[in-house]
């Protein structure tokens, strides 16, 4: 290709430029390079291609701080692309040169090469292994605690991208200590700094109950908390994710999120923000509320759900409307409590479910969780829309659910008959002998063998026998029927039969 | 023969008679016989009866009794079961009274306490409240100091571009631009303006060199060493009771920076130990100290012989040579060289710093 015949040519001409006498060639020469490399992945690999990294890894040990902050900036810029360049940028051994640049005086140069390091470690896990072989986390540490706020910003950056990928990772940058530095500039005014901080911490807190224990023993709650109030989207979006990897883990961590107030502030904090930027909040209250009951009825009364039926219904997004539907549905699976307090949800999801727009994704988690809710849903009056729209395999459980609670609760008997729901389930179709038709069964059994008659369907003669059987034995029955004046004619009729 | 026609006639009606007469009394005979059997079987059939009704009395009499005895028998064993059931359901009674006790206290404190859950609860919303007021006065002060901040910096701005506007202030013969005739009150900007200190151009500082011998000695106790009132104390200091004089003069008088008159500012002689130096110096780099003539004058040996009138005894050139003193070294006071000093004149060294304005041009 003629491009990259050019790109050679050029590259070819720079190379000798950086062997120039004039300091000066040299860092411009090298400044150039950085910026081709930076522009796209071609170029980059036209630099790495044109042997210039062994030369500038060479002079790196040797030449001035703004020869040193060039060399960097090119080996940051031909590193973010991806991990083939990385691993050529570790191949040519600049990783010591690097981390030897990171002892140096000056801020700059310590900057440019702790930026280089955290581009190399940002692709994998054999990468971050690499830069922390080559000795670089100290440095790292102790470049954190220096008072030039980008040169932390940076700092911190890297020790995030480094311990993003595994435990052990993890590990070795909680083993130099850097928690208690990043727990301490969580309160430094600059954003952007706070956005790096927090997301390092949730890196670290992400992977095992050890380390998230160990940055809760930082002491960063209550102090988190004050970061969700932030103007800054990031920072807000970043404070919700360290939560979140904190209470993931156990129920006693999600107990300590909810005594330090977090529920209520994680709340506050997705009210704030649209978007993407609430998903790691909505997450946060999902996983609380699946530890327990009492977590979830902690979620419930720090008005958790309002805020999450909100995000559900107006959220255009799919996959933070699915995140919103695991969330209810895991606070409405405990108790009954619990899923009367979600029970108005209940037609959105279902709405969500039947759509035909929605993702396979959040078809799926709506489904869940009507099925987590509905086995512990008793009221009634709420589960009546469901017998008019919904599917098969839900309707069962809406049955089963109804035909557990209406023989006990003669109010809600003749609710359920007055609003018309006997009427509908009547009008269901169901193989004989399915689960389906048991339940329609048993819901019929309640009722005297009349009311049923009335609304037109057909039954097996052999159960008239007990049904009133059921008549006469349940009294209760008998007087809630006695004073329900519809019920009258009825009884009437059926005296009338009976002195025949 | 008639008779045995009659006979014979008659034995054919004999013969049915015979025959009717015989089965006539048999008829009656069976059916007389069949009616004493009758009333004999009847007989004693109920003779039977008699006989088997009384034998059923007697063998009721004897089950009665054995069935009696047997009952009575079980009975015993009834009552000891019924008895021990008896018991037995007290028991279970009043364990399950126990069990039920119990299981409602464990659960009720172990299990679910719903106090204690309500409790919990009602202490959790409550570090939300107080959680979430917190947070909402963190982010009112944040916004306020902001706010603050603000307007802190365009007050700031503004004065800085009323210092530079200076100039556009109204004078008493020309209203400036903010004060138009035709307005009822100046525009806010003029009163920021007559407020405004004028912008003074910015003087680079002078970077004072360090002179070797007097002059260090002089830099030591230059202006920086002494502590000088760049800023003014405070302004709503109380002014002290009594006639004391503007603290700004006492400071200035008392902090005065050390002005050297001119005989003591400038080393008199510094002109000849630099033209020493620098011969020193020539000394150590020459080759040789002849003066280098042109090759031209190389095979000139001859001295040079000035004109008649620049070679007199008494000529200006002369004059101008420390021909003031005797050629004669022996008739000189001492061997040192006169040095070209002339006196300070101290007139003007006091020119302006007097206590007193005797003397001064009004």
């Amino acid at each position: 290709m003629s491009q990259r015949q050019v790109l050679q040519g050029v590259i070819s001409l720079l190379r000798p430029l950086l062997l120039d006498v004039v300091p000066t060639i040299q860092q411009t020469a090298a400044l150039a390079l950085g910026r081709l490399a930076n522009y796209s992945d071609d170029l980059a690999e036209a630099v790495v291609k044109g042997d210039i990294l062994p030369q500038l890894v060479y002079s790196l040990a040797e030449q001035n701080r703004f020869y040193k902050k060039a060399a960097a900036f090119v080996l940051r810029a031909v590193g973010k692309h991806s991990p083939q360049r990385a691993q050529a940028i570790v191949d040519c051994g600049a990783l010591d040169a690097l981390v030897i640049c990171l002892e140096d005086f000056d801020p700059g140069v310590k900057e440019a090469a702790a930026w280089a390091l955290g581009c190399t470690s940002r692709h994998n896990a054999e990468l971050s292994q690499a830069v922390v072989d080559a000795g670089a986390v100290p440095l790292l540490v102790l470049c954190i605690q220096e008072p030039e706020i980008a040169l932390k910003r940076i700092a911190a950056l890297a020790l995030s991208d480094i311990s993003k990928h595994s435990p052990e990772l993890a590990q070795t940058v909680v083993d130099a200590g850097a928690i208690a530095h990043l727990a301490q500039m969580i309160l430094n005014p600059d954003a952007k700094l706070k956005h790096q901080v927090l997301s390092a911490l949730g890196q670290i807190a992400k992977h095992s109950v050890d380390l998230a224990e160990m940055v809760v023993e930082a002491e960063i709650f209550p102090v988190v908390l004050t970061c969700l109030k932030d103007k800054d989207e990031y920072v807000k979006k970043s404070a919700c994710t360290l939560i979140r990897e904190i209470a993931k883990h156990t129920p006693e961590l999600s107990q300590l999120v909810v005594n330090a107030g977090g529920v209520a502030s994680v709340t506050d904090c997705i009210g704030s923000c649209r978007g993407n930027t609430r998903l790691p909040g909505i997450m946060m209250l999902g996983y609380v509320a699946a530890h327990s009951e009492n977590l979830a009825m902690a979620v419930i009364i720090s008005k958790g759900v309002p805020q999450l039926s909100v995000c559900l219904s107006e959220e255009p997004e799919d996959h933070v409307k699915a995140a919103a539907a695991w969330a209810l549905g895991q606070i409405g699976r405990h108790t009954s409590e619990h899923a009367r307090a979600v029970t108005h949800t209940l037609p959105v999801l279902l709405s969500l479910y039947m759509s035909t727009e929605s993702s396979e994704d959040l078809q799926m988690k709506c489904k869940k969780a009507i099925k987590g809710i509905l086995p512990k849903c008793t009221y009634l009056p709420a589960l009546e829309p469901f017998l008019y729209g919904a599917p098969p395999n839900i309707l069962k459980h809406v049955l089963g659910q109804f035909s557990k609670v209406l023989p006990h609760d003669s109010k809600a008997r003749r609710l359920f008959v007055t609003s018309g729901g006997l009427k509908k389930v009547q009008e269901i179709q169901a193989d004989p002998g399915s689960l389906l038709q048991e339940y329609i069964n048993s819901i019929n059994n309640c009722y005297p063998e009349e009311v049923v008659r009335v609304l037109p369907k057909e039954f097996e003669v052999e159960r008239r026998r007990k049904r009133l059987l059921f008549f006469l034995t349940a009294h209760g029955t008998h007087l809630s029927f006695m004073s329900n004046p519809q019920c009258l004619p009825l009884l009437r009729s059926r005296e009338a039969t009976e002195a025949q | 023969m008639a008779t045995l026609a009659r006979l014979q006639a008659r034995s054919r009606f004999l013969e049915n008679q015979y025959y009717f007469r015989n089965s006539v009394v048999d008829a009656f005979r069976k059916k007389e016989n069949c009616a004493a059997v009758k009333i004999q079987s009847w007989f004693r059939g109920c003779q039977v009866r008699a006989y088997i009704r009384h034998l059923h009395r007697i063998a009721i009499i004897i089950q009665k009794w054995w069935r009696g005895y047997l009952s009575r028998k079980h009975y015993q064993l009834k009552v000891e079961v019924a008895y021990y059931t008896m018991k037995m359901e007290l028991y279970n009674a009043m364990a399950v009274r126990i069990q039920r006790r119990w299981r409602a206290y464990k659960v009720r404190k172990y299990c679910f306490n719903y106090f204690y859950y309500k409790q919990y609860l009602r202490a959790v919303s409550e570090a939300n409240e107080t959680v979430r007021e917190i947070l909402q006065e963190y982010a009112e002060i944040q916004e306020s100091e902001e706010k603050k901040a603000e307007l802190e910096r365009e007050e700031k701005q503004r004065a800085e571009e009323a210092r530079k506007m200076h100039y556009l202030l109204s004078t008493k013969q020309i209203p400036g631009i903010y004060n138009s005739p035709f307005r009822k009150e100046p525009d806010p900007w003029e009163l920021r303006l007559q407020r405004a200190k004028p912008l003074v151009p910015q003087r680079r500082r002078v970077q004072q060199k360090q002179c070797a011998g007097l002059a260090d000695w002089l830099a030591c106790t230059s202006a920086r060493s002494f502590p000088r009132s760049g800023s003014l104390p405070p302004i709503n200091r109380k002014p002290c009771q009594g006639p004391f004089r503007n603290i700004n003069e006492v400071l200035e008088q008392r902090y005065k920076p050390l002005e050297p008159t001119l005989r003591v500012a400038q080393p008199i002689d510094e002109l000849t130990p630099a033209r020493q130096e620098f011969q020193g110096q020539e000394w150590v780099r020459n080759i040789s100290d002849k003066m280098f003539l042109p090759f031209s004058s190389h095979h000139k040996k001859e001295k040079y012989m000035p004109s008649l009138f620049s070679s007199s005894k008494y000529d200006p050139i002369s004059c101008r040579k420390q021909g003031f003193r005797s050629e004669n070294p022996g008739k000189w006071i001492c061997d040192k060289d006169f040095q070209t000093v002339f006196p300070s004149v101290d007139l003007f060294s006091k020119y302006g710093k007097s206590y007193s304005r005797a003397g001064q041009i009004v």
